[in-house]
């Protein structure tokens, strides 16, 4: 994905040129809309409103039932109005893996734009027929005991792990712990690492 | 399917490869925020783009494809020109003049595909009660639809449970073809690892589902 031959890119290139001048001439798209649009995601939307929502669940109990239970009211309190978000929480049985497996649904407003790797017809696949080898290849060995849930956002419905708190953070604030707390992680491809220097 | 290989994994991977996925970015907020289609007719017109030519795709060449495709199908833009002018850009970058840009603020066009608040499109208020109820065993439908389906293949003629009830939802495989939106309850549901995929897969293991009522049938408890 993403390596094209460079004649594609170049009429790529000049596809979205023309798409673009006449969405312009038309005024189907504004002057200036791209940069206006794009920034949202380039700066304001990413994993950090989702990690925000981990880091406090994790230091609330209160807040964990509630982002778990009523994830629209959970949000709500960072001033984020999203009805469509599931929560799935991972415990010491059970490690949850999301997924598009038709397209490459992801919940843009807690994570931003999806990386390349999910978009993957290979990730699509391989996530829900094979995903311990798949978490595997990602550095996540999952204990047989453990169960594997693969959540496949088939529906408006969108889905985000709850990652577990990694141990030896125990005397971290919320504030600390938000910046262990990966992309990665809320997809269920990763576990949040406790940092080298605790303690 | 098997056979795509390793999951390439890059962690410094950029927002964006190359300025022109930026533009498809906007003009796909802006398409949908203006609704000159809808999100269903939008995963419709990216099936339909060839197989070979969809796997070999990136996923903003996949987006630029449908696109055109569907702005070109409701006469919004016409595909000779697109033609032309492509042509045209490609012999020379400047071919067309870049208007100026916006001085500063949100233009009343690009307005609608930035406002989170107006609420989902997608959520409906249920006319009948839900047919399901939590721990249901139920059989997904078998078939093989020429149009858009969010019923996936291979959670098709299997057997799964109830798990969720999430709501009512506008059924993408109305909404696609210009049917309506004949809202239906969805239910996530879940399915064995071993039920969907046979004896290769971690007996402990299960795929979460949401489907919608239409594509599932009343099993027996097995």
């Amino acid at each position: 994905m993403g390596k094209n031959h460079p004649n594609v890119e170049e009429y790529v290139v000049s596809r979205v040129r023309a798409l673009e001048s006449l969405l312009l001439e038309k005024g189907i798209l504004a002057p200036g809309a791209v940069d206006q649009l794009v920034s949202r995601y380039e700066n304001d939307t990413g994993p950090m409103v989702g990690a925000r929502a981990v880091a406090k669940a994790w230091t609330d109990p209160d807040y964990k039932r509630l982002l778990l239970d009523d994830s629209p009211a959970a949000l709500a309190q960072f001033d984020l109005k999203y009805d469509l978000l599931v929560v799935v929480e991972n415990t010491d049985d059970v490690h949850n893996l999301v997924v598009c497996t038709l397209c490459s649904c992801y919940p843009w407003p807690v994570l931003g734009l999806p990386p390349t790797w999910y978009k993957s017809p290979a990730y699509r696949a391989r996530s829900v027929i094979e995903p311990r080898a798949l978490l595997r290849e990602f550095g996540l060995e999952i204990p047989e005991q453990q169960e594997v849930r693969v959540w496949d956002s088939s529906a408006e419905l969108r889905y985000m792990v709850l990652p577990q708190r990694p141990a030896g953070t125990e005397h971290l604030t919320e504030e600390a712990l938000l910046p262990l707390i990966t992309r990665d992680a809320l997809v269920g491809v990763a576990q949040v690492k406790a940092p080298a220097t605790v303690g | 399917m098997h056979g795509f290989g390793v999951v390439e994994h890059d962690p410094h991977e950029p927002l964006f490869h190359a300025d022109w996925e930026r533009t498809v970015l906007a003009v796909q907020l802006t398409a949908l925020g203006q609704r000159l289609y809808n999100l269903d007719e939008l995963r419709h017109s990216i099936e339909r783009m060839p197989p070979d030519a969809y796997l070999n795709a990136t996923y903003y060449e996949r987006w630029l494809a449908a696109i055109d495709r569907l702005l070109i199908e409701k006469g919004l833009i016409n595909a000779a020109e697109l033609e032309r002018r492509t042509a045209a850009f490609r012999d020379e970058p400047q071919a067309f003049p870049a208007p100026p840009s916006a001085a500063s603020g949100e233009t009343e066009l690009v307005h609608p595909a930035l406002d989170r608040r107006r609420g989902h499109p997608f959520r409906r208020e249920a006319s009948t009660p839900p047919r399901f109820t939590i721990g249901d065993a139920v059989l997904t439908k078998q078939c093989q639809p020429a149009g858009h389906t969010r019923l996936a293949r291979y959670v098709r003629g299997k057997h799964g449970r109830v798990h969720r009830h999430q709501g009512c939802f506008v059924f993408p495989d109305a909404n696609a073809h210009g049917r309506g939106e004949e809202p239906g309850h969805v239910y996530n549901v879940r399915f064995e690892a071993a039920e969907l995929w046979g004896e290769s897969a971690a007996h402990r293991d299960a795929v979460y589902v949401d489907l919608w009522e239409s594509y599932i049938e009343p099993a027996a408890a097995g």
